[in-house]
Formats: C-alpha cells, sequence, structure tokens
C-alpha cells in the first residue's frame, strides 16, 4: 500500500499540504506585507489616507494570516524533519534575519496600533512596520530561491568540508536567490494593492492610487519573473528545465499567463473582484509551478520526498490531525472573513 | 563563550521572554471575557469600560507573544537540527495540534478586538470564549512536547537508530497531565495575581474608583483559586519527577547522598565538589514524605549517577527554591484574599491585603522563569532525557554568539517598550 494513485502515496501529498500552506500565507500574509510595502511608499496629497486604509484592512486579519508559515513549519519537521534540520543548519543566517524581520513587523504594528502617544508618535511604529514588511517577504524569498536552486542541498553536503562562507553565506547571498526575493517582495506588493482596491471601494479617489499601484507593480513582477527565469538557466538549471521543458509546463506556464494578462485587463477595466480573483491564481500557479519544479525534492537535489519523510504512523496521524484541524479552522477563517471583509462580496 | 552554550543561552531567552507573553494570552481572555459578561447582564458601562481596557492591553501582548512564539518554532531548527531530525515525527503531533489551537486564538482574537460594532454581543462573547479556551489548549500541547523531553515515550531505539515510533504514546506520557496542570495553573495564577496587584496598587491610592473594583474581582477569581491549587499540582509534579528523572528530583533538592527518610531541605547552597548541600534547614524525613509520601523511602542522591549525567546543581536548587517560595507567598495572600471574600469583607478597603497583593504581582512570572529553569536545567545533560545529550543535538553552525546577542538586544528593546506601553495604560487608567 505505497500509493494511492501511482506514484503519489502519503509523503507527496503531504509535501503538497505543506504547499497548500504556504500558497494560504502567500495569497493572505503575503498580502499583509504588500501592504507594509505600500505604506513604506505612500505619496501623494492622499498619504494619510492610503496608511489608514492599510492598516485598516490587515489589522483584524494579520495574526491569523501569519500562522499559516507556522502551519507549514510545523508540518515540515513533523513529516520531513531531516530536511527541516538541513535547512535549518544551512540557511541559519537568512532564517534568523527573516525572524527578525517578522518580530519587528508584527511588534511595530501593535505598537502603532494601540501604543503611540505624544513621545512616540505613530509613524516611528509606522516607518518599522514598514520597512520590516519589506525585509522579510525579501529575506522569504531568498530562502525558497536558495532551496530551489539547489545550493542549499550542497552547501548540506559541505558542511565541515568547505570554508565559513561557502556553506553558510554564499549559497544564499547570490544573484538568483536576490532574484527570487525581489520577485517575491514585487508579487506581495501586487497582491496587496489589487486587495487594497476592494477594501478602498467607498473611497474612489484611494481606489484608484492603489489600481495605479497594482499596474506598476504588475509590471515590476513581469520584468523581475524575466530576470529571476534569465539567472535560473545558470544558477538553477534544474529548476530553470523544470519550469521550461517539463511535460506538465506548457499548460501551467500558459494558465499563469492567462491568469496574469486576465488580471491585467481586469484592473485596467476596473473589474476589481475579477481582479483579485485573477491575480490570486497568478500566485497560485507561480508557487505550484515552483513546487513542481522541484519536485520530487524536498531540498533538491540531496534530499528526495521518499527519502526524507517520517514513519509512515506519524505521516497518517498527521494526516488526521490536519484534517480535524481543517474542519474547525475553514469555518472560523471564513467567519472571520466574512465579518471583516463581507462587504466586499456585495460590491463590484 | 561555545556555541552550544550560546545556544543553550539564545534558548533559554527565547523560552524565558516568551512564556511570559503566552501565560498573560492564555489569562487574559479570561478576564476580559468575565469583564464583558458582567458588563452584558448588569449593563454596568464600568466593566464594559474594563473589558474594553483589558483587550487593548491584551492585543499588544498577544502580538508579541505570537511573534516570539514563531521564533521559537523557527529556532527549534535553527539550533537544535540534530533533536528535531530524532524528535520531529513525534512532538510533531502535538506541535501541529497547538498550530491549530493557535490559529483558532488568532483568528478569534481578530474577531474580538475589532468587532464590537460588528457582531453581537452573545457573538462577540462567544469569539472572547474561544479565544481563552484555545489559549489553554496551546499551552496543554506544547507542554506535552517539554513532557516528553523529560519522559520521553514511544520511542524505541537501537544505539543511534530509531526502531519504532509512537507518537500517540509520546503526547500522553508520564509526565504530560501534570506538567500541563502545572502550567495552566501557573498561567492563571501569574496573570490573574499581577493584574489584581495593579489595581490593588491604584486602590491603595483610590479607594473608591468603580473600575478598579471590578477589576480586582474579576482578577482575582481568575488568580486566586489557581494560586491555591498550584501547590497541590506542584506536589503532582515533584512526584512524577522523582520517579522518571531521579538526577533532577535530586539537584533540585540538594541531595548529594542517597538517603533512607531523607530530609527536606530549605534554601542551602549545592556545593557539587564537596558533594553537599550547606546552610539549609533540614526538615528530618521531608523529601522522602513529600517526594513518594512515605518518611522512609530512599531518595538517590546524585552521587549514585555519574559524574557526567549531573545537571547543574546549584541553578536548579536555587530556582527550585525561589519558585517554592514566591508560589507559597501567591497561595497563602490568594487564600487570604478568598476568605475574606467568602466573609463578605469588601477587598477594596483592606489595605494591609491590598498592599500584599500590590508587593506579589510580579511573583508569578519570577516563579514561572525559575520553575522552566528547574525543568530544563535539571534534565542536562540530555535535551531528551536519556535518549539525546544537549550537546550532540546543537547545529554545527559556528558563531552563534552572534544571533544569541542579536536576539538578546531584540527582546531587551522590545521587553522595555511592552513595559513603557503597560506602564502607560495603567497610568491612564490611573
Amino acid at each position: 500500500m505505497t500509493s494511492w494513485f501511482g506514484q503519489i502515496g502519503l509523503p507527496e501529498v503531504i509535501a503538497a499540504l505543506i504547499v497548500l500552506a504556504l500558497n494560504a500565507y502567500a495569497l493572505t500574509g503575503g498580502a499583509d506585507y504588500g501592504g507594509g510595502v505600500w505604506d513604506l511608499l505612500a505619496s501623494g496629497e492622499r498619504r494619510r489616507e492610503q496608511r489608514e486604509l492599510i492598516a485598516n484592512s490587515i489589522a483584524p486579519i494579520w495574526e491569523a494570516n501569519h500562522v499559516w508559515l507556522i502551519v507549514a513549519v510545523v508540518m515540515l519537521f513533523t513529516a520531513f524533519p531531516s530536511a527541516f534540520g538541513t535547512l535549518g543548519v544551512v540557511l541559519h543566517i537568512p532564517l534568523t534575519l527573516l525572524l527578525i524581520g517578522i518580530v519587528l513587523r508584527g511588534s511595530a504594528f501593535v505598537f502603532r496600533s494601540y501604543g503611540s502617544d505624544e513621545r512616540v508618535p505613530a509613524r516611528r511604529w509606522g516607518m518599522a512596520f514598514a520597512i520590516a514588511s519589506v525585509v522579510t517577504p525579501l529575506l522569504l524569498g531568498i530562502v525558497i530561491g536558495t532551496v530551489a536552486s539547489g545550493a542549499a542541498g550542497r552547501a548540506s553536503e559541505q558542511i565541515g568540508k568547505a570554508g565559513f562562507t561557502d556553506v553558510f553565506v554564499w549559497p544564499w547571498l547570490a544573484p538568483f536567490p536576490i532574484a527570487v526575493g525581489l520577485f517575491a517582495l514585487a508579487l506581495f506588493a501586487y497582491l496587496a494593492a489589487v486587495y487594497l482596491t476592494l477594501d478602498a471601494r467607498t473611497q474612489p479617489a484611494l481606489r484608484e492610487d492603489f489600481r495605479r499601484r497594482a499596474l506598476g507593480a504588475a509590471l515590476i513582477v513581469f520584468v523581475l519573473a524575466a530576470v529571476a527565469l534569465v539567472l535560473a538557466m545558470r544558477a538553477a538549471p534544474r529548476l530553470a528545465s523544470g519550469v521550461v521543458t517539463a511535460p506538465w509546463s506548457l499548460l501551467l506556464h500558459l494558465c499563469t499567463g492567462v491568469a496574469a494578462i486576465f488580471a491585467l485587463a481586469a484592473l485596467w477595466l476596473r473589474r476589481f473582484r475579477m481582479a483579485r480573483i485573477a491575480t490570486a491564481a497568478q500566485v497560485t500557479l507561480i508557487l505550484w509551478g515552483w513546487a513542481l519544479a522541484q519536485y520530487p525534492f524536498v531540498v533538491p537535489t540531496t534530499l528526495p520526498i521518499r527519502q526524507a519523510a517520517a514513519p509512515r504512523i506519524t505521516l497518517e496521524l498527521l494526516v488526521i490531525g490536519l484534517a480535524g484541524g481543517a474542519v474547525i479552522l475553514v469555518p472560523s477563517l471564513r467567519y472571520l472573513f466574512r465579518t471583516f471583509k463581507g462587504e466586499s462580496h456585495t460590491t463590484r | 563563550m561555545s556555541d552550544l552554550l550560546a545556544a543553550r543561552t539564545q534558548m533559554a531567552l527565547s523560552l524565558g521572554f516568551h512564556i511570559v507573553f503566552a501565560e498573560i494570552g492564555i489569562a487574559m481572555p479570561v478576564m476580559m471575557i468575565l469583564a464583558e459578561w458582567r458588563w452584558a447582564r448588569s449593563g454596568d458601562a464600568v466593566h464594559l469600560q474594563l473589558a474594553k481596557r483589558w483587550a487593548k492591553g491584551t492585543a499588544i501582548l498577544f502580538a508579541v507573544g505570537a511573534v516570539s512564539g514563531t521564533v521559537l518554532s523557527f529556532e527549534l531548527g535553527l539550533l537544535w537540527p540534530r533533536f528535531m531530525e530524532l524528535a520531529g515525527p513525534i512532538i510533531g503531533l502535538p506541535f501541529s495540534l497547538e498550530g491549530f489551537a493557535f490559529f483558532t486564538e488568532a483568528i478569534f482574537l481578530g474577531v474580538y478586538l475589532y468587532g464590537w460594532d460588528r457582531i453581537s454581543t452573545r457573538a462577540h462573547l462567544a469569539s472572547g470564549a474561544i479565544v481563552a479556551l484555545s489559549g489553554a489548549a496551546s499551552a496543554v500541547f506544547v507542554v506535552m512536547v517539554n513532557a516528553w523531553m523529560n519522559t520521553p515515550a514511544g520511542l524505541v531505539m537501537s544505539g543511534d537508530r530509531v526502531l519504532r515510533i509512537d507518537p500517540i504514546a509520546g503526547m500522553f506520557n508520564p509526565s504530560t497531565a501534570q506538567q500541563a496542570l502545572h502550567m495552566v495553573l501557573a498561567a492563571y495564577a501569574a496573570t490573574g495575581l499581577a493584574v489584581a496587584g495593579i489595581h490593588a496598587a491604584l486602590l491603595v491610592r483610590r479607594p473608591s474608583s468603580p473600575l478598579h473594583r471590578a477589576a480586582l474581582s474579576i482578577a482575582l477569581a481568575v488568580g486566586a483559586p489557581a494560586a491555591v491549587l498550584q501547590p497541590v499540582s506542584g506536589d503532582f509534579s515533584a512526584r512524577t519527577v522523582a520517579q522518571w528523572q531521579p538526577t533532577k528530583l535530586a539537584a533540585l533538592e540538594g541531595q548529594f547522598q542517597t538517603e533512607v527518610g531523607a530530609p527536606l531541605r530549605i534554601g542551602g547552597w549545592p556545593d557539587e565538589r564537596a558533594a553537599r548541600t550547606r546552610f539549609a534547614i533540614e526538615i528530618p524525613r521531608g523529601l522522602s514524605l513529600l517526594a513518594f509520601h512515605d518518611p522512609s523511602a530512599t531518595v538517590r542522591g546524585l552521587t549514585a549517577f555519574p559524574r557526567d549525567l549531573w545537571p547543574p546543581v546549584a541553578p536548579v536548587h536555587a530556582s527550585f527554591q525561589v519558585m517554592v517560595a514566591l508560589g507559597t507567598i501567591m497561595a497563602v495572600v490568594s487564600l487570604w484574599a478568598l476568605v475574606s471574600v467568602a466573609r463578605r469583607r469588601d477587598l477594596a478597603s483592606n489595605r494591609p491585603l491590598l498592599r500584599a497583593l500590590a508587593v506579589i504581582a510580579p511573583f508569578g512570572f519570577i516563579a514561572t522563569e525559575a520553575g522552566w529553569t528547574v525543568t530544563e536545567v535539571g534534565r542536562q545533560p540530555w535535551v531528551v532525557q536519556g535518549v539525546m545529550r544537549t550537546a550532540d543535538s546543537v547545529t554545527p553552525m559556528p558563531g552563534l554568539i552572534v544571533p544569541m546577542l542579536t536576539f538578546t538586544l531584540l527582546y531587551l528593546g522590545l521587553g522595555a517598550i511592552v513595559v513603557a506601553l503597560v506602564r502607560a495604560m495603567v497610568r491612564e487608567t490611573a
């Protein structure tokens, strides 16, 4: 009983669930970081209103959104403990920086909402929040780029053999991971701008502000995607060939392209709900494109899914636990978003 | 400083920082909804005002708890990758359940904090209740992991190789119930009495304030019963330690020689070199009685074990003394308050009691830190008792003093800001 559908067994299912959790994180928590980017870049005469809209739109939901990351991490160390161990060692530095970003972003946000007074003006916390919101997704992208390119896997084989910087610094401080970091940052900013057009439904001028920002971000996303792909040819040939030549890739790219064009067109035509769906689809397809290109490895190319997987009993219990958790989680999340984002379902 | 010591220091700091916010995150929602519930029943605006103030404080403290908890989940791999490779498949399950409990907590805290005008009072109260429940559940799940490190059930090894695992047995290991109970009670006692202490201090100055009166009674309702029950739960825990972790028991009691009818040592300083505890007040047969409920039970001393399996004795013994002393004082003051309430005395005009409550306000958090020191340092040199040494689980990454210092500075800064914000809030109320 190793498989349900051909080669797909329990380890693959759990790997897919981890990608799903990351997908949810990108669409929710990622957009919250994007909000911070627009806080930093707030400009024009409605600068203050832009920042208020961003704060109000993420305040009730950001903590819940953030938990997707923890869920993904916990699933990783439960189901693929050796992968978690390997990544914890070779990506120690960027992950530590990522954590500092997470701590500063979250704390600064609540300090601004609840703790500002005449001595420490809200803007100072706002600045810390905004800067951390830029740095954190950049590092998240760098970490993913390092894993995807196989550099993390290669570094793990050099522990104790190569020098400090060759194992712990250069694998992630390299053009391709940085390009992926910038790409992730742009993608999250794009997503946030599109969501904000919906949250600004009662304020037409603000809505236009974020529509323009979304269109600009879409362009940057496109450019950075091209840059990352070109860099991948050299730095991550296996990944690049997965993205370019694998049998599934043409269809996936077609879908991603269609979603991207659809999102742009919808934004242009001010069909904001449509734009949100299309942008979310675009982000989702990009993420799954990465996951499929990396298949069958958790850490390319040293730890295949099968080899890294925990004992079967753990995987079975984990799936049961996740199913049980989902029964509570799905209605709770729906309630949260209904309560705070509900009106957007009724407006165009 | 060696890399191992730096990693241990960073982990201790991260846990020590997080645990305070975690405790507050467990207990504050209970107080918050009690205040709101009283308002909903009586229409008394003071209780609504109180609920909103507490909610504001909870928002800040919960967020710091959430981000510092995220740090911990990563640090397991950043600092102890070998431990996670061994333990992940077992402790991953309680961690996953904790993930869901925390998710629920974060979702409904968002609903609670921002939903005052968007949902009915009943739905609002229910959201708060879900936050309180899932907070306690999170604590239970996380403590399961620590309990497993103390008494690792469900793991069969042959040398370094794992032969078989049973994650369910791992979750319900011999320490789980005791430790979970002790931790949840600690959260209610520490937070409840800290809040009671703050409002008691304010009542000394303004005895007629209805807000502080309401706050004191709710905070005591949460903190005092827990503080009174905590010594009982402590006894339960100590007996489990006596049975499963004899070196930890010996260290926390400063027991070097194996003794029939061992005395209970109060205070004193363990001298590892001389293998004896000096200057302690000894209560004959006390330890045998407490640890085994038998005055002539044999208590194994540290010298019965190889020297390299001893935990650092002095810090464990000292922390244990601090925890027990502070816990006892908290229980006594709580009992005093509860008796006054039972006799229908007005708490707010009982100035000696108010002063005592104000003095013990920080005791619960100090006792918590001391208790964690006992359980963590007392388990050394093991990260998983009898299975894996802490030294064997640390990351091969060199220069760990750098992240350790970085997080020290980060948490010092964050701690200072939080203290300033809470002080400003209290001043605003006073």
